[in-house]
């Protein structure tokens, strides 16, 4: 230690962490956030954010000065200014790890939600805050009206700060609406723009936290919409990375500083700053949810609010504030050691033990096997239910505004921001996105991917499953009956996506579900039996998805982009793995299916989607399919199913773009049902005709 | 007997789902919504609420459907002559009912509990298990024996379900959720 400077390298100073360290962490928060849950919460996220960190730091502070005044621990010169900002540091907190242990316990999406969006504002509001209260120590006499002041200023602040971001975001969507001749450095806007807004928003002194922030929700939702597949994951994965970094980096140097700065210790101060600091923000979480229950539909429980009260850690940002702290301060050091100290504390001793306690105190629901497999199924059916007339009903309490912003949203906001704005059915785009990032993520995978894997097994599985209803049920079956409901059966919608840790990318296991669905319900519609039945269930249920099989669902196939230059580029930057892969050698990890049954298979499965689909592709491009297809299966040989169901995607949308350009109008006629043939497998020969 | 505060809020949603402003929904209007197409049994419940062969649905019977949901009525003194409250009970368990029972029969058979089972389950169930889930569904609830399960058969079964487990929520003040709210409180009351 003695051959570098005894104090830590200078590179932590108050511009490195603000400018350089804190924008990444900001963004990686933003950018991910989840838009709906959160705005369907977000009285409720400020109310603990803003009002929560006040109580903490006011509460805090003012406990702490009253210590002060007692001789006996030596600390009488700390001014009641000093006090309230050290408390404004250390009333950061930081539920990182409260987070992933909800999840594994699979608390209520609310609570997480709650959780989630408090930890990403009470950054913003703490370092309002404490430029506040800086400001405010550096002022000899505080008057009344400062006091005022500060309060409008905050306001201010924070309102400027998020109308600025909200500003940035769309003029970054607008950019990349144009960028379709540069993808490969679009994420470059993404980041320059937010940092661009983080910047401006420290030009004007109002809060950059909060600018950068809503840069990032405003603009996450355009550019997904308009940059490749590609930059939109590169960018993920960045934000991510930079995130992870800037925050490991501020540990480092908490570790770096812990060993080499002069510390100052005081037991009383620092004792009891722990004692407050527990005991305020248990507090304030009682207060504040007892305050708010009554306009919530999920009022938090008791096990949830101890939840969120010793979930605050305290991380990154009260260790960087602390650290920057001006030197006119005395107490200085104190005051870094009493935040080290608590930093450490919260991280290690609470975060280790929050895991054990909350699956403690989670009574766990009785074991409900005594239940009929009646009762079980029909549970779920209701909740199945439940879920979908809430969908139906709306479940916004703002619902008015949002109806309203929607509206402004399709007419306006889209037109300008989009490059190509299609008046999509929602349907029809999810499950194109659906699609296409399940193909990109079976490419991205050495072996089959899970919802290819099983389609091979339960397709033979299924010819032979012509066995009798048995008569008796052994207890034994009764159990597995009960173990394979609760495994396989469909879990509800969670209104909210969860997240897996605040390291990871958002988990799309509700998208896969959705997938694996529509390619079971596919594989269903293939048993040779179906055929028959289809002709008369067609007709009454035609527009049904998830009904019995032999109904598959809306188009698969995503609509004839307008002919134009960047559509192209789309299409064939995912056509370029297909070719840059189908020569490869590559094994599937399913079972390697005779060649010509795999004929069937696509072929079929694609004319049923003819068959139903609703918004009607086509009839163009169920002839020109057939062509590239067979072409395929006779040139290679050895391909699993997995390269054979991307390939395919891939040639549709390849096939799609080759059309003629005619431009077509996004409303195509349908075909008229009844002019379909029912039996698919007749229909090609008339396709060889046309060709 | 829903609020006119109620009304109103079913109102402007009905307006929000009828895209066109023609005055009547179809299922098209239905099926725009996401959430509703991610569920596995969305397109039975879009078909609960069109009858077979009709394909519009005003106003009225959006709100006599939606009816089901709230909580059970304490207005027992009406005289007996009138139909079923769809917020009863009976009423409750006819709508779920429906839900299964697609083709109206008035019977569940089992094929159509297959039918359920194979839109709620996952990929790894063979096709032999989903049949013997479904003949033990129909075993346990088939009192006369004809394979196929009826409405009061039905009923009974429901009746046997522990009772509720965790008290009702608290009904909220703001009629904005008061479907939300009544609609777990409908499940608990029904367990």
């Amino acid at each position: 230690m003695y051959s570098v400077h005894e104090k830590p390298p200078a590179v932590l100073t108050s511009n490195v962490f603000f400018l350089y360290m804190l924008p990444p962490i900001v963004l990686d928060s933003g950018y991910f956030m989840p838009t709906r849950p959160f705005f369907e919460n977000v009285g409720t996220v400020l109310w603990f954010a803003v009002v929560g960190t006040l109580w903490n730091s006011i509460g805090i502070g003012m406990s702490l000065f009253a210590i002060c005044q007692i001789e006996a621990f030596g600390v009488q010169d700390i001014n009641l200014q000093e006090n309230l900002l050290f408390a404004t540091i250390i009333s950061a907190v930081d539920p990182v790890a409260v987070l992933s242990v909800f999840e594994d316990v699979s608390v209520n999406e609310q609570l997480y939600i709650v959780v989630f969006g408090e930890c990403l504002f009470n950054d913003a509001v703490t370092v309002v805050l404490y430029s506040m209260f800086s400001f405010v120590t550096e002022m000899p006499v505080v008057e009344p009206v400062d006091v005022f002041l500060g309060v409008a200023r905050f306001l201010v602040v924070g309102l400027g700060g998020m109308g600025f971001g909200v500003l940035f975001g769309f003029v970054a969507a607008f950019t990349t609406r144009f960028t379709s001749k540069v993808r490969e450095i679009e994420p470059l806007f993404i980041f320059m723009y937010s940092y661009l807004a983080y910047l401006v928003a420290e030009l004007f002194a109002i809060s950059s936290i909060m600018a950068i922030v809503c840069c990032a929700l405003t603009m996450k939702y355009y550019v997904e919409e308009n940059v490749s597949q590609r930059s939109c994951t590169t960018i993920r994965h960045v934000v991510k990375m930079l995130g992870a970094i800037s925050e490991t980096l501020i540990f480092f140097f908490l570790g770096v500083v812990t060993i080499t700065t002069e510390h100052e210790w005081n037991w009383g101060y620092i004792l009891f700053t722990l004692l407050f600091a527990f005991i305020w923000r248990g507090l304030g979480i009682l207060v504040l949810t007892q305050i708010i229950n009554p306009f919530r539909t999920i009022p938090f429980n008791t096990k949830d609010q101890f939840g969120m009260a010793y979930g605050g850690l305290r991380g990154a940002i009260s260790f960087a504030l602390a650290f920057t702290l001006p030197d006119n301060i005395g107490r200085k050091h104190l005051f870094v050691t009493a935040t080290i100290v608590i930093i450490l504390f919260t991280v290690f001793l609470q975060g280790i033990s929050i895991r054990p306690l909350i699956e403690f105190i989670n009574v766990r629901r009785t074991n409900r096997k005594t239940d009929t497999i009646n009762i079980e199924i029909h549970t779920r059916l209701m909740e199945h239910t439940m879920a979908g007339i809430e969908d139906l009903c709306g479940q916004w309490s703002h619902y008015y505004w949002k109806d309203k912003f929607m509206k402004f949203n399709n007419r306006i906001l889209r037109r300008i921001l989009l490059r190509d704005n299609r008046a999509e059915s929602s349907i029809v785009a999810l499950y194109k996105k659906l699609e296409l990032q399940n193909a990109i993520e079976i490419l991205d995978t050495a072996s089959g991917d899970i919802s290819a894997a099983p389609s091979i097994i339960s397709l033979q599985e299924e010819k032979k499953n012509s066995t009798k209803p048995k008569k008796k049920f052994l207890a034994a079956d009764l159990k597995n009956m009960h173990d394979i409901l609760s495994k396989n059966m469909y879990k509800i919608r969670e209104r909210t996506v969860s997240y897996t840790s605040k390291h990871a990318l958002p988990n799309d296991n509700q998208r896969r579900e959705i997938l694996i669905r529509r390619h079971s319900s596919i594989r269903r519609s293939l048993r040779p039996g179906s055929f028959q039945t289809r002709q008369q269930i067609v007709p009454k249920s035609q527009k049904y998805f998830s009904l019995p099989p032999g109904e598959s669902l809306n188009s698969r196939f995503p609509p004839t982009r307008q002919s134009s230059a960047d559509a192209q580029e789309t299409m064939s930057e995912v056509a370029y793995p297909g070719r840059r892969s189908r020569f490869g050698n590559r094994s599937s990890s399913g079972a390697m299916m005779p060649l010509h049954r795999l004929g069937t298979l696509k072929e079929v499965s694609s004319v049923d989607f003819l068959n139903e689909s609703e918004r009607g592709s086509t009839g163009r491009g169920s002839q020109s399919r057939p062509q590239s297809l067979r072409h395929h299966l006779s040139a290679d040989d050895n391909n699993g199913l997995v390269d054979e169901m991307r390939i395919r995607q891939v040639e549709e949308e390849e096939e799609e773009e080759e059309r003629p350009q005619a431009s077509q109008p996004p409303a195509w006629a349908a075909e008229p049902r009844d002019e379909t043939p029912q039996n698919p497998l007749l229909r090609r020969p008339q396709w060889n005709e046309k060709k | 007997p829903v609020s006119a505060a109620h009304l109103l809020r079913l109102h402007e949603r009905f307006d929000f789902l009828d895209k066109d402003g023609r005055g009547h929904l179809r299922p098209e209007d239905f099926e725009e919504i996401r959430e509703l197409t991610e569920n596995p049994i969305g397109g039975r419940i879009i078909a609960a609420f069109f009858p077979p062969e009709k394909e519009r649905l005003d106003f009225p019977s959006f709100v006599r459907i939606l009816a089901h949901f709230r909580p059970i009525g304490k207005n027992r003194s009406r005289d007996r002559a009138q139909p079923e409250q769809a917020n009863s009970r009976t009423g409750k368990l006819k709508f779920a009912f429906e839900l299964y029972d697609q083709d109206r029969d008035g019977k569940i058979s089992r094929e159509e509990l297959l039918q359920v089972l194979r839109a709620m389950l996952g990929l790894q169930v063979t096709e032999e298990q989903l049949r013997s889930i479904a003949e033990r569904a129909v075993q346990e609830a088939d009192i006369d024996g004809d394979g196929a399960i009826s409405f009061d058969e039905f009923k009974k079964v429901k009746k046997k379900e522990p009772q509720g487990l965790k008290p009702a929520e608290k009904t909220n003040f703001c009629h904005v959720w008061f479907l939300r709210s009544h609609w777990r409180k409908w499940t608990w009351s029904t367990r």
